[in-house]
């Protein structure tokens, strides 16, 4: 990784729920912070810039809430920037504010991602019609449900897989007590049974819409030895994009989130993501994008995925967990859903995931968001030993 | 600190593009930045954009960017909601941090397809403030207000800073609004928003600006005469109107002073300054005088406004004032938010 060593010396995140009603967006925002700023053993003013993240602002109504929100988080008299990569965005928060220390201007630095889904309604608010653009009306699971269609002819796979990964997903939030969806008796027969929404997409195939919050202190070497409790140390970070459309672009197994894979390994000494790593966290919003990015990520060759899945492999006592923490599948507030994946693997190599902790032998882990039409990637290797 | 550099800027801004679509206002302003700044596209390092979904009309305003950047292979990128001059800043850590050594930045808005100044208001606290749905104009004589009451500044003042604003882009070929004009026949102008006229108030504009940035040799390399950034700070402050001083900026002034805007001769300032007063307000929290530093000499953000990248171009302004030669010394300052609230200062210099 380039510039400084970077680790996360704090990691808060807020209970999620479809409404909640007991706070305002400021009050959502500074619960996550105040819990990564306890964790950290630090105060507001021990925090030099801060960096927030969210979705699309027609999601709650507020335009550039980084203004109103610069009170809620104690930026007043700091720098403080409001990154906007699509559904990728929590990761790619997560990356500029970890530069602000890499590049050695800053020392400590509070990273927050939000998304208050009950102030609206996200399907509706990605499908505004635009002039001269062909109106998809469609939400998320209308545009990325022909995706899965082709993967599933491509790679042969039988129609029950994504209804596996519906199942354990929700089977493994049930040791989250943050996680927004608790199903204790959800198992195939459940999913299957589940209305149709878009083919082959059932409603339990489908993230939910959450309010929550994320948030998470990152420090320069000095400020982790510091530390009072374990850090989790940063040993590689990407992001990379590419167009919506466009002939030959492969939208079922993106070339940008290959070439950001390659990066972040080669940065972080990943051979064969399978086994060097202890857990992964990876943006599955609808049940089948877990065999299609295992492939795209390179945990296994193309085509292979779902047999992976099928096996159990990626369940919490598989060889290589996905998503321990109950994942996307269980917790959606959109813009903070990749700074979740990002916390949640560094929550593991400091060996603070409580009951979904996963067991340490490389002590490395990969989080990982997209956004976008599959277009927009961010990912970071976090580990407890500190990188060479 | 790595030395980097501006190494070529580009700007489109006109009254009103009714017949290009963002994508197709960005792709020439991408491609003269691009050729003039001597890097192969694909050779740049990264990409950064600033754009506001709330000016488009609906969500991922940026997303299109990608097809006028022809982010194929794919691109390091990223994009902030916010004006461009912050997409910079991203672009300059980037390059810090020893990732890559260059990048292109850029940002763009169409203002005239809805109604900007209510638009704006869409910034404001959404529980206490947004009800009573102020518009960007009212929020800014609120400001004015404050300023004159403070120091016994008067419209005169005002007026003042509109009629050179006008008078100076005149030799500004992307300026929406010049005009040889004296003080006396604007202070003949209605007040609207009291105590504002219409030259008082930013021209609504569309536009795109795009800068190439590149670090110690390779700058050297591309350019005679670089135009380097020597300090970049930004500070923000409290969001409601009711707890801080409107009549001064706290943040402009930190932020000039960390990036060390007075700490040397200042040829040349380009201040984001959407409304007379504020060039006044920022030009004292810079400690700027207009005896010896010609500001805003291309007239501003009052003689063209392209939200979301009219920060960006007072950096690009000050930087092509460096290479030709014009400057030796000089400082950009970019704003976001009501009244002032966000405030960045850039200092660049010539070798």
């Amino acid at each position: 990784m380039a510039g400084e060593r970077v680790a996360v010396v704090g990691v808060g995140q807020t209970v999620h729920r479809t409404a909640r009603k007991d706070v305002s967006m400021a009050g959502l925002v500074r619960e996550a912070a105040q819990e990564a700023l306890d964790d950290a053993g630090m105060t507001w003013a021990d925090i030099d810039a801060v960096v927030i993240g969210k979705a699309p602002d027609m999601f709650e109504g507020v335009a550039m809430p980084e203004l109103y929100l610069a009170d809620a988080l104690g930026a007043v008299g700091k720098p403080m920037m409001r990154v906007h990569t699509a559904g990728s965005v929590g990761g790619s928060t997560s990356i500029v504010a970890a530069k602000l220390v890499a590049a050695g201007l800053h020392q400590r630095v509070l990273t927050v991602a939000y998304e208050k889904q009950s102030e609206s309604n996200a399907t509706w608010g990605l499908s505004v019609p635009m002039p001269f653009a062909a109106p998809l009306v469609a939400g998320a699971g209308g545009y990325f449900a022909p995706l899965i269609r082709a993967y599933m002819y491509r790679s042969g796979a039988p129609r029950y897989i994504g209804h596996l990964v519906a199942v354990k997903d929700r089977l493994a939030a049930l040791r989250n007590p943050k996680a927004h969806l608790h199903i204790p008796d959800i198992d195939l027969k459940m999913v299957e049974e589940s209305f149709l929404l878009w083919d082959p997409l059932r409603y339990l195939d489908v993230c939910p819409s959450s309010d929550g919050a994320m948030a998470m202190v990152l420090g320069s070497e000095k400020v982790a030895q510091a530390a009072p409790g374990p850090v989790a140390w940063i040993h590689g970070m990407a992001m990379r994009s590419e167009p919506t459309m466009f002939a030959r672009r492969d939208q079922v197994s993106p070339q940008a989130g290959k070439d950001c894979a390659k990066d972040v390994y080669t940065q972080a000494g990943i051979n064969d993501p399978r086994a060097d790593f202890d857990c992964a966290e990876v943006y599955v919003p609808f049940s089948w994008y877990e065999p299609m990015w295992l492939e795209n990520l390179g945990f296994c060759a193309e085509g292979e995925g779902w047999k992976l899945t099928e096996s159990g492999a990626t369940a919490p006592d598989g060889d290589i967990p996905w998503n321990p923490s109950g994942g996307v599948l269980s917790s959606n507030p959109i813009g903070a859903s990749g700074m979740v994946r990002f916390g949640e693997v560094a929550q593991q190599v400091r060996g603070r995931a409580g009951d979904y902790q996963v067991e340490l032998k490389s002590g490395l882990a990969l989080g990982h968001a997209y956004g976008g039409g599959s277009q927009f990637f961010s990912m970071w290797v976090v580990g407890n030993k500190k990188p060479a | 600190m790595r030395d980097v550099a501006v190494v070529s800027f580009a700007c489109n801004a006109v009254a009103r593009d009714a017949s290009h679509n963002e994508t197709e206002m960005i792709v020439p302003v991408l491609r003269e930045a691009i050729e003039q700044s001597g890097i192969p596209r694909g050779d740049l390092g990264f990409v950064c954009s600033g754009s506001l979904d709330y000016l488009q009309g609906g969500p991922f305003a940026f997303v299109a960017g990608l097809d006028a950047v022809g982010a194929w292979p794919p691109v390091r990128e990223s994009h902030v909601e916010m004006d461009a001059a912050w997409a910079l800043y991203e672009a300059w850590v980037a390059i810090q941090t020893g990732e890559v050594d260059s990048a292109l930045v850029y940002g763009f808005g169409k203002s005239t397809p809805g109604d900007l100044h209510e638009i704006m208001s869409l910034q404001l606290d959404p529980y206490y403030l947004l009800p009573l749905w102020p518009s960007m104009v009212d929020m800014a004589a609120l400001q004015a207000c404050a300023f004159l009451d403070s120091n016994g500044a008067t419209e005169k003042d005002l007026a003042e800073v509109a009629a050179r604003s006008q008078r100076n882009a005149r030799g500004n070929p992307r300026a929406v609004r010049s005009a040889d004009v004296a003080v006396e026949d604007l202070l003949k102008q209605p007040v609207t928003h009291h105590p504002l006229r219409d030259a008082d108030i930013a021209p609504i504009t569309d536009g795109a600006a795009a800068i190439v940035l590149a670090a110690g040799d390779l700058a050297r390399k591309v350019t005679a005469r670089p135009a380097w950034i020597r300090g970049i700070e930004h500070r923000i402050e409290a969001h409601a109107p009711g707890v801080r001083d409107l009549a001064r900026s706290e943040s402009a002034k930190a932020a000039g002073a960390a990036a060390g805007a007075t700490s040397g001769n200042v040829d040349v300032a380009e201040l984001h300054a959407q409304f007379s007063h504020e060039e006044l307000i920022l030009a004292e929290a810079l400690g700027l005088d207009a005896a010896q530093t010609d500001i805003n000499p291309s007239g501003g953000a009052l003689a063209a406004n392209p939200v979301m990248s009219a920060g960006l171009v007072r950096i690009g302004e000050i930087a092509q004032r460096i290479t030709n030669g014009v400057a030796d010394r000089g400082v950009a300052h970019a704003a976001s938010g009501p009244c002032l609230q966000q405030n960045m200062v850039c200092v660049l210099e010539g070798e």
